[in-house]
């Protein structure tokens, strides 16, 4: 038993982490949100460079075949940096569902291939989700027909855009015809595929969101240790430390739980969907209070634009609700713990393999 | 305790509910943190002013109709059941007006009160500075007298005054005595945001738009009949004004009745998400609650304000109640919109009944920062109301 990451999965983070801190700070970010597309070809061609796109591509397909596991780290730094790309969408939870299509179906390897290599942007467009992110810049959407799973050219999409309150997001309600020519799994194998992607966008937006509150708390430790009043630093106050403090906690207990999560999808675990939505909860809790309390501790400061807590907060309230709302996720929740002889209890922390 | 209504507050709840329903316009108006919505919401104070509603309680000389405490309660009940605009011009109704009121010679009186009751002029507010957010007393704008006594001579730099760049005057705390410190030596002036060498610079709020402005001050000259109260007594004459904006006044219980009332609408109307997450419920009947008691508290305290009682550190906990509240409710909305609630109103899928949440879930935000931030007031509950030692 050891619930810790491994050299590898530890050093990919550090390396990505150091990569985001000099290749998207905040400044890129608002000049990205200012174009039309709002995204960046060229953040993005970096971020393939870097292998991110290939992170949980199988190995034989022209990946690194890590897997969620690696992602639950990966999706943090996406939030800390707050990434102005679903990036996770095509590279983590469509390259889940694209793997595990059967050999040679619908040019799987061909389109592995591209993810891999960081030459394709897939928009996914869950039932979950009532539009979908990034669906006007995708050269591919995979988009449900009922339990079938359909793969989309972009040109046989008509998309209507709807602007979010964070303006990095780039959401879309579609027009589209299904067809035989587009089906890539259907019944059975279908609904397998659109619940595995649940979880996996589940998790990556946990992820997200957790990076999230750890930049909108350490940008807020920064400010209250700068900003002086009564000729002090606001954060030498016990209601700021204690503020703080009470994020620093949330946070805390959220990443095991985040952990536990990406390890059960990772293995299949019966339990992964009950652990995904309780890592959902709480990561979206800790990135909520990051950014209710990152504003109260910044003042009037961290009520404009100018200030980057803003694009955080706007990031937090976002995907706070996407891929599932607290509704949803609670649901999920209390309906395994309710059933009828629920593993729960001490001894069930863990789904341990025979 | 009588709790009845007079038939002369009847007569006038009457009056005012007919006035609104043929009144109120239709359509929204746009965002009075935009100059098209400001200008919009300077015409809309202009036909309550014509009908002697803008400020009901001033006396009618100064532009009311001399209503009491309770006509003004049953008013704004009315006005907030409406649905009518958003009031642009309450910094300087209800936080200026009020101290005029107390503090000012009789000409100043005639001079500011009945234009601002028909937003002939629209004021902002000139307390921050950026050394001086909850530590106001560490203000360092200068108003140096002239060498005849004739006027001021301000320097310095204001900041997060509220639409600043659409309004026409500031009232605000300049430190008239050189070598001063804290709050000694501050006077309360009133100066005109057209005047040579006042410089504004919008500052862009969270929500996109200019809602706040920093004002820079070079060489301006204000006449000392600009100045309310005695010279170096500006700190006193503020604190009155702080305490009506914590106070009662500058938010009304009927607003917030009104947006638990939405609420509840809102989760009537999306019943069958909103109850997959329990807490939901729970928190719609919260704010009913919260609203109610809060506007019970406004009943008592005017009654006892009546009996002659003064608000005094209890203005503390009406302001961390009121902000809290509202960010609950606000709160609240946005989770049971779920995925719509990050869409803006012109989002094709956004929903009529998401119209205004995403708006007000972002400037309540703010509340429980501006005027004087939650934790000063906590402070100040401990010490002034608790007897608390000072930390
Ligand atoms: C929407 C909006 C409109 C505004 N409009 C106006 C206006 O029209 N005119 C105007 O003059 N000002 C205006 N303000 C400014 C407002 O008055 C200040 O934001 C407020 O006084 C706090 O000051 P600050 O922003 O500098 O925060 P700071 O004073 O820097 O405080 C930062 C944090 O430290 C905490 N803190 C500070 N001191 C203590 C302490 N002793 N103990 C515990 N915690 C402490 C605060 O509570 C806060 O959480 C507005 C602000 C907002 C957000």
């Amino acid at each position: 038993m050891d619930f810790t990451f491994n050299d590898d999965q530890l050093s990919f983070r550090e390396a990505m982490s150091r990569f985001l801190m000099t290749e998207a700070p905040p400044e890129m970010l608002r000049e990205i949100w200012e174009t039309d597309p709002g995204r960046s070809p060229e953040l993005r061609g970096k971020l393939a460079a870097q292998g991110l796109t290939a992170l949980s591509v199988p190995e034989d397909c022209g990946g690194l075949g890590m897997d969620d596991v690696a992602w639950s780290l990966m999706t943090q730094e996406l939030g800390y940096y707050a990434i102005p790309d679903s990036l996770a969408d095509t590279a983590y939870v469509s390259a889940g569902l694209v793997a595990a299509l059967p050999a040679g179906r619908a040019g799987r390897e061909e389109v592995l291939g591209r993810i891999a290599a960081g030459s394709v942007r897939i928009a996914i467009g869950h039932p979950v989700n009532p539009l979908v992110a990034d669906a006007a810049t995708a050269d591919l959407l995979l988009l449900p027909h009922g339990d079938e799973v359909h793969l989309v050219p972009r040109a046989l999409v008509d998309v209507t855009p709807n602007p979010s309150i964070d303006l990095s997001r780039r959401l879309a309600s579609l027009a589209w015809e299904p067809s035989s020519a587009t089906r890539i799994a259907a019944d059975e194998a279908g609904r397998r595929l659109w619940a595995q992607a649940l979880d996996r966008g589940t998790l990556s937006v946990a992820g997200q969101l957790l990076g999230l509150a750890q930049r909108m708390l350490d940008l807020t430790v920064d400010y209250a240790a700068q900003r002086k009043q009564f000729g002090k630093p606001i954060g030498s106050f016990q209601a700021v430390k204690h503020h703080l403090a009470d994020v620093a906690t949330r946070i805390e207990f959220a990443k095991p739980v985040l952990y536990r999560a990406a390890h059960a999808l990772a293995h299949g675990g019966a339990d992964a969907p009950v652990h995904a939505s309780h890592a959902k909860l709480v990561c979206g809790e800790a990135a909520w209070l990051a950014a209710r309390h990152g504003i109260q501790v910044h003042g009037a400061m961290g009520y404009t634009w100018e200030v980057d807590l803003q694009m955080f907060m706007k990031r937090t309230w976002a995907l706070d609700a996407s891929w599932g709302d607290r509704g949803f996720h609670k649901s999920r929740v209390a309906e395994s713990i309710l059933a009828e002889g629920a593993a729960i209890g001490p001894g069930h922390t863990f789904e341990v393999q025979a | 305790m009588h709790l009845a209504y007079t038939d002369k507050q009847k007569a006038f709840r009457a009056e005012v509910r007919s006035w609104l329903a043929r009144n109120v316009p239709k359509a929204p108006l746009a965002s009075y943190d935009t100059r098209e919505g400001f200008e919009q919401h300077r015409e809309w104070e202009r036909r309550l002013f014509e009908s002697r509603l803008s400020m009901v309680m001033w006396p009618e000389h100064l532009g009311g109709r001399g209503c009491d405490l309770i006509e003004w309660l049953i008013f704004e009940e009315e006005y907030y059941a409406a649905g009518a605009p958003m009031r642009v011009n309450q910094n300087g109704q209800l936080l200026l007006g009020p101290t005029l009121m107390e503090f000012g010679t009789e000409a100043q009186k005639q001079r500011f009160l009945p234009r601002m009751a028909a937003s002939d002029d629209m004021w902002a507010q000139g307390w921050s500075e950026p050394n001086a957010g909850s530590d106001m007393a560490a203000i360092t704008s200068k108003a140096t007298l002239s060498e005849d006594g004739s006027h001021y001579i301000l320097n310095g730099q204001k900041t997060w005054s509220t639409r600043a760049i659409f309004a026409d005057w500031v009232f605000g705390l300049f430190r008239s005595e050189a070598g001063s410190t804290r709050h000694h030596g501050l006077s309360y002036l009133l100066a005109p945001l057209d005047a040579p060498g006042v410089t504004i610079r919008p500052i862009i709020a969270l929500n996109g738009k200019q809602a706040f402005a920093e004002i820079f001050f070079d060489d301006v000259k204000v006449p000392v009949d600009n100045r309310i109260g005695e010279e170096g007594q500006g700190w006193h004459v503020a604190m009155a004004t702080a305490g009506f904006e914590r106070g009662l006044l500058l938010r009304s219980p009927a607003r917030f009745q009104a947006t638990a009332r939405k609420l509840v609408a809102l989760y009537q109307a999306n019943r069958a998400s909103a109850d997959r997450d329990p807490s939901i419920r729970d928190a719609v009947c919260e704010a009913w609650m919260g609203a109610e008691a809060y506007a019970l508290s406004a009943y008592h305290t005017v009654g006892r304000l009546a009996k002659g009682a003064r608000i005094g550190a209890e203005a503390s906990t009406n302001k961390i109640v009121w902000s809290e509240l509202d960010l609950k409710m606000h709160e609240t909305a946005m989770r049971i919109l779920g995925a719509r609630g990050e869409l803006l109103a012109e989002a094709p899928d956004a929903g009529t009944d998401a119209a205004g949440w995403l708006d007000g879930f972002l400037f309540a935000q703010a509340g429980p920062i501006y005027a004087g931030t939650n934790e000063i007031q906590r402070n100040i509950i401990a010490e002034r109301m608790l007897g608390l030692p000072k930390s």
